[in-house]
């Protein structure tokens, strides 16, 4: 498993772990939709503190998680951002658009 | 141009599991330069974009070969060649753009960008048809008392 999920009452976290690249994002996208299809997440936290390395693959899968919890009314978070996975997200703006903390 | 102090060179084939084998042969190239952990990090996170778009965008119904030559040089310069011989680029200035993607909706159009702020210099070289080369460059601080 890629992304564990836990929470209720429509507050998820999702814990993100492994290589973040084009290689491992298609079953991480997968999997963060079916979890935020099946919570319908008014909060969604994606949590990368297990997250070894992110490419750009990586900034469409939190965008994507951005746009769907706009959708539905909700708000993202990103938490426990490794250092290296942090210098792509604000290298390529994304600090700008998504809370992190 | 000054010869190179080391060279080392792979060639693979553009599928998705190359990827982290592309990072990690870079990584351990650059090791003899004594990089520091988060010099280690931009060079796999720059060769990681270069490789992703070759298996992306330059071969898109089919397998292809993709190359990485890696050079080291006297000043502590490691450069990366990513070459492949898939479609090409029309317009690599419009290419090279922040956002600018011809891909789906798992592309995000960041690659070049990442690759520029990552590196100290990023050369693209394309013709299509004939395939596209991406040159990375990038200078390793030398560490006070470290190396031999
Ligand atoms: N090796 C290549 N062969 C053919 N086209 C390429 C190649 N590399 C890049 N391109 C073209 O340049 C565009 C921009 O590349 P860039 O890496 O910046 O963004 P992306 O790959 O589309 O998205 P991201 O890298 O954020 O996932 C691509 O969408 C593609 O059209
Ligand atoms: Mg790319």
């Amino acid at each position: 498993m890629a992304v564990t999920c836990t929470g209720e009452n429509r507050v998820l976290r999702a814990v993100v772990s492994g290589e973040v690249d084009h290689h491992g994002a298609k079953q991480i996208m997968g999997e963060l939709e079916r979890s935020i299809n099946a919570a319908l997440p008014r909060s969604l936290t994606l949590d990368l503190g297990e997250v070894s390395f992110m490419d750009s693959s990586g900034i469409a899968v939190i965008l994507r998680a951005y746009r769907r919890l706009g959708e539905l009314g909700g708000e993202l978070k990103v938490c426990n951002i490794p250092e290296q996975a942090g210098k792509v997200l604000r290298a390529a703006g994304v600090d700008r658009l998504v809370s992190f903390e | 141009m000054t010869k190179p102090v080391n060279e080392a060179a792979v060639v693979f084939l553009s599928r998705s599991a190359n990827e982290g084998f592309a990072r990690a042969t870079a990584a351990c190239f650059a090791a003899q330069l004594d990089p520091t952990l988060d010099e280690v990090n931009d060079i796999k996170t720059a060769v990681s974009e270069a490789v992703t778009n070759c298996i992306v965008h330059a071969y898109p119904d089919c397998i292809g070969k993709v190359s990485m030559r890696l050079r080291l040089f006297g000043d502590n310069t490691l450069e990366i060649v990513v070459k492949d011989w898939g479609v090409g680029i029309e317009d690599v200035a419009q290419a090279r753009q922040p956002l600018y993607t011809t891909g789906d909706e798992t592309r995000s159009g960041m690659g070049f960008t990442i690759m520029e702020s990552f590196m100290d210099g990023v050369k693209v070289r394309s013709a299509p048809g004939k395939g596209t080369t991406v040159t990375l460059r990038r200078r390793v601080s030398l560490r006070v008392g470290g190396g031999a």
